[in-house]
């Protein structure tokens, strides 16, 4: 019988775009920053042309993103797991709504200090678990959370299960909508910048191939991962206190499950060859899981064998087997 | 002296809890993270059993053991396997499953008081004044149980030997013709039966609510991580610490500690020895 293997070959296009071509010609240029434009067009469009059910759901789907890029980028680049997206949330949302709350600071401060300050305390809370493998980081992160929903329910800190009721809003319309997705660009752009074009990024995926060679490169591994840490947690921070000033409360419901699992779930669906690919998870799964709401929490058990199913079965994952089809073609041929 | 015999009850209950797991990571190396969903569903299996089917007690415990350690074997045959050796995907895909099963059963209703396991024996006694009832004592003495006949199968019995020896150095058992992935499995299994077993004993102490397989797993993780990652003597001895730990805090600063108390151990652990107690033999793969 005769047997057949599958060959893959770049485009032509691909190859031509990868060097100086790719300056010359408008082909080649669009054939590199095309998908980006497409995906920021679409991104900004959107908003406009959906019913304002959708655009509370958009807004929604935009808290789950920045965290899935957030999980993406610790997950496929440094090789840190996080299980716990849910302490980002939590403690964006609680510094935001704290310093709103009793300190009466409008949110154009609290939303910037919340950002930056629980990033810093999240990475300082994570920092025992990052000299040691990525086993302790998972456990670490998903401690967290739990203890501390336990800790303010039993101290009352915050006002115990209560919580800080009669924040300050955002207003209502597609600006909020806007504002999440453009730092979600940014973010993405600076990400892939980073990831794909600085040494710095470099180091990072050294540090989750092979760690004993950023030390034979007299690097500091644990610093990277700090750095590396600090930014994953400064866009969870940032999407906690979002989602704190869009409801005006804040409560223990910011350390829930959720936050943790469909960041993962749609990092997995995505897939992990690229720093888009959480984006376009999340955008699959949280409409989904919005329209689901009325079956309770019959929802993470979707998202939970979805992810197991991607995980075991499809690790490539949604993004990664478009883009191949994008800079290849395949065909087969006699072995 | 309250604390004493508590604190010792308390240690039983996170041995029972815990070791499980810790059999299963030290042996097939897989971080089980749908341990406390099998702690739960093995008592809700009995539950159902017992209650639905009217099955006797001792039966339907057992048949939720049974079930529980072949959902365990399962999980490995079917899932985990295709991932070994990937720790993030095993903790991912193992995480996921847990998840899985214990906010469906919560989607079925598990919640409340109307899920409760009838005591084993009703009264108690009295030890040095303490009142004490026959479930806690139950545990006592079927955590030392567990502990002697696990100690009994890891030394004396081929399979157990099996399991020891593909913990300690993989290929040399590949070498010596031990089937690994057979051997993982089994111990995943077993791990699973544990927590089943774990839960059959604990849980007429409470509801089943499915916020215990939450804290179940982390309780198990905490002493797993505090006795060092796989070892089983670690784990009793880091047990015993916790236990009294927590029962020092909830007598003496405020109850509702237990789990910020293995949160502060697990932290605890890592900055100062994170290969935990005793940890030894793979304190150098630990830290990078």
């Amino acid at each position: 019988m005769q047997e057949l293997r599958k060959e893959r070959l770049d485009r032509g296009v691909k190859v031509r775009s990868e060097s100086i071509y790719a300056i010359s010609s408008l082909k080649e240029i669009m054939f590199i920053i095309g998908p980006g434009l497409l995906l920021a067009a679409l991104l900004l469009i959107l908003p406009l042309f959906v019913s304002s059910y959708w655009q509370g759901a958009l807004k929604i789907t935009g808290v789950y993103v920045l965290l899935a890029i957030g999980f993406g980028f610790l997950a496929n680049y440094v090789g840190l797991v996080s299980l716990g997206g849910a302490l980002f949330v939590g403690v964006g949302g609680y510094l935001s709504g704290g310093l709103n709350y009793f300190f009466d600071l409008p949110m154009i401060v609290t939303i910037p200090i919340a950002a930056v300050g629980g990033a810093l305390i999240c990475t300082i809370l994570l920092l025992p678990a990052l000299p040691l493998r990525g086993v302790y980081f998972a456990i670490v992160t998903l401690v967290y959370p739990m203890a501390l929903s336990r800790i303010i329910v039993a101290t009352g800190a915050f006002r115990g299960t209560d919580g800080l009721p009669g924040l300050e809003r955002f207003p209502v319309g597609i600006g909020p909508i806007y504002l999440i997705f453009i730092v979600i660009l940014i973010c993405l752009y600076l990400l892939s910048r980073l990831v794909n074009y600085e040494d710095f990024g470099l180091v990072l995926r050294g540090v989750k191939d092979n760690e004993l060679s950023i030390k034979a490169s007299a690097l500091h591994l644990t610093w990277y991962k700090i750095q590396a840490v600090f930014i994953a947690a400064f866009m969870g921070c940032f999407a906690g206190a979002y989602l704190t000033h869009l409801y005006g409360w804040v409560g223990t419901s910011l350390l829930a499950q959720d936050f943790s699992i469909l960041p993962v779930a749609a990092a997995v669906v995505g897939g992990p060859g690229t720093i888009f690919g959480p984006l376009v998870g999340a955008f699959i799964l949280v409409p989904i899981s919005e329209a689901m709401r009325d079956y309770g929490t019959l929802r993470i058990v979707f998202y939970a064998i979805i992810l197991v199913i991607f995980v075991v079965f499809w690790t490539e994952g949604i993004l990664d087997y478009l883009k191949r089809k994008y800079e290849q073609f395949e065909h087969w041929v006699e072995m | 002296m309250g604390i004493l015999i508590y604190g010792l009850i308390n240690s039983l209950d996170l041995i029972l809890m815990s070791i499980g797991f810790a059999l299963a990571y030290g042996v097939s190396r897989v971080p089980n993270f749908a341990h406390g969903a099998l702690f739960i569903l093995g008592g809700y299996l009995t539950w159902l059993f017992l209650f639905r089917f009217n099955i006797p007690y001792l039966f339907s415990a057992l048949l939720a053991v049974i079930i529980t350690a072949l959902i365990g074997a399962g999980l490995y045959r079917f899932i985990i396997i295709r991932v070994r050796g990937m720790p993030i995907s095993e903790i991912i895909a193992s995480f996921g499953v847990g998840l899985a099963i214990l906010e469906f059963l919560r989607w079925t209703g598990l919640r409340g008081t109307t899920y409760m396991l009838p005591s084993f024996f009703r009264g108690g006694v009295y030890i040095f004044d303490i009142p004490v009832d026959f479930q806690r004592i139950t545990i006592v003495l079927s955590g030392i149980a567990i502990l002697v006949f696990i100690w009994l199968f890891t030394s004396y019995t081929k399979t157990g030997l099996a399991l020891k020896a593909i913990a300690q150095n993989e290929r040399a058992g590949l070498v010596l013709g031990i089937d690994s992935d057979r051997a993982a499995m089994i111990a995943v299994a077993i791990g699973a039966a544990l927590a089943a077993i774990a839960g059959i004993i604990i849980l007429p102490l409470g509801n089943i609510i499915v916020e215990t397989g939450y804290e179940v797993l982390i309780f198990a993780i905490a002493v797993s991580v505090c006795g060092g990652l796989g070892s089983l003597k670690g784990a009793v001895l880091a047990s015993f610490i916790i236990g009294y730990a927590q029962m020092l805090t909830v007598s003496y600063i405020a109850p509702h500690y237990h789990f910020v108390v293995a949160m502060l151990v697990i932290v605890i652990v890592l900055i100062t020895r994170p290969s935990g107690l005793f940890g030894k033999q793979k304190e150098l793969e630990e830290r990078v």
